[in-house]
């Protein structure tokens, strides 16, 4: 029990402290409240004060085995019985089992008449007697202020109380006192003056219409522990202290790839995804399809056969369902098979820290591999920005540390500002794709870039894509004269450069068409020559025939001629060469 | 409180004394010591021979504190007559006692 603070490693002794059982306030109380001191515990009507005292000693039977006594002044037992029993404490078992004293002190001012000189002794006898009689070490006195409006001399009461206090610091008990809230002060009495061990506030505020519960512990005597406001809240298992923020930023990361669902998107990350635990903000103006890129996401986790958390803020699951039905988003048979949970509220329906514990023990209860909340920006009208920032960076922090890895949507409202989300989370989500319009004239086109990506490299590309019966396709990149092109004019571009291609074609194939032509004509002149040519050399060696022919006639004329008149031997004939 | 959900005492009644008068004391604190001195008086002097005082110290009896719902001590429980009516401190004030015993103040100024 006294070694509930492991982080604080010291050799000194520490202060022994008494466990709550109490969700998230031991942590915050670093252990528990100041064993055997009193510690106050104050708060305006409907905190919660005596639940969370009667909390304190149903858990200490229960979970450290200390019997406790309750002292109500203001309700009976059966009242108090009946009202928590809603939360699974069964008080008439825990004093049939002698674990525990409930002990109604009625005061009744008509009832007293006061004749003189007197003290509260017989308060003391009573609760001495209700704590010996179980050896209980815990004890709650629930609204001790009652005994002021049954006893006017406050002198003496003051005077009592604080013997009260002071004689169950002796007997070593581990006491709750609660208070009701002051006009200006912890308490209407001033008892904070005699308990100043620990100190706890409660609060209840309403701030546009909605009630946020919120603790603080004013002061704790002899230890360190959280000093900030904590949400908490009455569950059906009793106060739960809201998750605390991690101090450090030492949670592990993962190294692994999870597709976005798109897989033209997947292709402009370095890594072909988001990181496993990484936490990725979609951001857009209205329509521009950050809700189906969600569903993308969830289909993928889903077909990879992990499990999936759906917060949708906007829509009824059956819509969401049929919605991402059209355009071929199959959730449903990831519903019916359990990998996907689909929970839907409107984001007013209760705090922003309801919000932040309902998805607490959602992610307890389900233990998601992913978690998609649709959209953020809706708990902007739950709380106002400071408060959703925190409950943001609470719910970030507190799935990063689980593993888990989460898409949010955000809806960013006018133009030319989606550098900067309402929120401010942008600096604590690892991932920010940026979905909007592109308005050009006459028409509005989707187109998607991604802003960051921590930890890999990231295409710088403005896409443009369309929602289509199979999901959601990105389209090429198709550049102009002035830059990307997206929508009619990018049809438009495509034509124009389709005419261009054509018309080169066409270019093409007539010069090719002239050159053949040519050819033909330059050969027909070819043939033509030869043709000419040939019939000259026939003509020309006609001629040279006949020529010889004659030479031939001649010769053998001279020959005959000759023969009648013997030839001279020293004289060649000439024609004989011939 | 309610006479008729203990026909019981209701029936006895005319057969006890007038005044039944219980008071819890703790020990001998200064305030106990004085109250049983100080009640001892008064009915001595306005209820003689008609009332019957139970005197119980609580230290010995604890388990009584919470039966009679105790709180200040000492503690004088009127049970009869009339309604129950609790006397707490050390009946100095002589005044509100009898007041609230239902005895009529002798004649004269106290």
């Amino acid at each position: 029990m006294q070694e509930h603070s492991p982080s604080v490693a010291t050799a000194l002794p520490k202060l022994p402290k008494s466990p709550t059982g109490i969700e998230g306030l031991d942590e915050i109380t670093e252990g528990g409240l100041p064993q055997g001191r009193p510690t106050l515990i104050c708060g305006s009507a409907g905190c919660g004060k005596t639940l969370m005292g009667i909390e304190f000693l149903v858990r200490g039977i229960q979970n450290y085995n200390e019997p406790g006594v309750l002292m109500a002044f203001e309700e009976t037992a059966s009242e108090l019985a009946a009202n928590v029993a809603s939360l699974g404490f069964d008080l008439p078992d825990l004093q049939a089992q002698k674990m525990l004293r409930v002990d109604h002190v009625h005061v009744d001012r008509s009832e007293i008449e006061e004749t003189g000189e007197y003290d509260l002794e017989g308060l003391f006898i009573r609760l001495g007697h209700a704590i010996d009689s179980i050896g209980a070490k815990r004890v709650v006195l629930d609204t001790i202020e009652a005994l002021f409006s049954g006893f006017p001399n406050q002198g003496v009461l003051r005077s009592e109380i604080r013997r009260l206090f002071r004689w169950l610091k002796d007997k070593g008990v581990t006491t709750i006192i609660t208070a009701e809230r002051g006009d200006g002060t912890l308490t209407r009495q001033g008892l904070e003056e005699y308990v100043s061990d620990c100190v706890i506030l409660l609060d209840n505020r309403v701030i546009d219409q909605i009630t946020t519960r919120r603790l603080r512990i004013v002061k704790y005597r002899g230890s360190t522990h959280g000093t900030n406001e904590y949400p908490y809240l009455i569950t059906e298992d009793g106060i739960s202290v809201l998750p605390v923020t991690s101090l450090q930023l030492d949670h592990p990361v993962s190294d692994n790839i999870m597709s976005s669902g798109v897989p033209a998107l997947d292709e402009m990350f370095g890594r072909r995804g988001f990181y496993q635990g990484s936490s990725v903000l979609i951001t857009g103006t209205a329509g521009t399809a950050k809700t189906t890129l969600a569903a993308s996401f969830a289909e993928k986790v889903c077909q990879q056969g992990q499990r999936c958390l759906l917060f949708a803020f906007e829509e009824a699951p059956q819509q969401l369902l049929r919605n991402m039905k059209s355009v071929n988003i199959d959730l449903a048979s990831h519903v019916a098979s359990g990998l996907l949970r689909i929970e839907a509220s409107r984001p007013t329906i209760n705090g922003l820290e309801q919000h932040l514990v309902t998805l607490h023990r959602l992610v307890k209860e389900f233990r998601p591999d992913a978690i998609v909340i649709d959209p953020i920006t809706n708990l902007v009208s739950v709380g106002n920005t400071a408060e959703v920032r925190s409950m943001l960076t609470r719910l970030i922090d507190f799935l990063k540390v689980s593993g888990i890895t989460a898409l949010f949507t955000a809806l960013v409202s006018g133009r030319g500002q989606h550098e900067m989300t309402d929120e401010g989370v942008s600096s604590l989500v690892d991932t920010w794709v940026s979905v909007r319009d592109l308005e050009g004239i006459g028409e509005r086109n989707r187109g998607l870039s991604i802003l960051k990506s921590r930890g890999m490299a990231h295409s710088n590309q403005v896409r443009e894509f369309v929602v289509t019966e199979h999901g959601i396709k990105l389209l090429d990149v198709v550049v102009g004269p002035i830059g990307i092109v997206t929508g009619a004019s990018r049809l438009t571009q495509q034509l124009q450069e389709q005419a261009q291609t054509l018309a080169a074609q066409q270019e093409t194939d007539r010069r090719d068409r002239e050159l053949e032509r040519r050819r033909r004509v330059l050969e027909a002149n070819i043939a033509n020559l030869r043709t000419e040519f040939e019939s000259v050399e026939e003509e020309l060696r006609q001629i040279n025939t006949e020529a010889q022919n004659r030479q031939e006639t001649l010769t053998s004329g001279n020959l005959r001629i000759g023969a009648a008149n013997p030839p001279r031997r020293d004289t060649p004939a000439p024609d004989e060469k011939v | 409180m309610n006479p008729f959900l203990d026909p019981a005492e209701f029936s006895e009644e005319p057969t006890g004394p007038e005044y039944l008068l219980h008071l819890y004391i703790t020990g001998a604190t200064p305030n106990s010591t004085r109250a049983v001195r100080n009640i001892k008086d008064i009915c001595e002097e306005h209820l003689k021979g008609r009332y019957e005082l139970l005197i119980v110290d609580v230290y010995q009896q604890p388990e009584l504190a919470q039966e009679m719902d105790l709180i200040g001590v000492p503690t004088l429980i009127k049970r009869r007559p009339g309604l129950v009516r609790r006397l707490v401190g050390d009946f100095s004030n002589r005044e509100r006692v009898l007041k609230a015993l239902g005895v009529a103040p002798p004649a004269g100024p106290l």
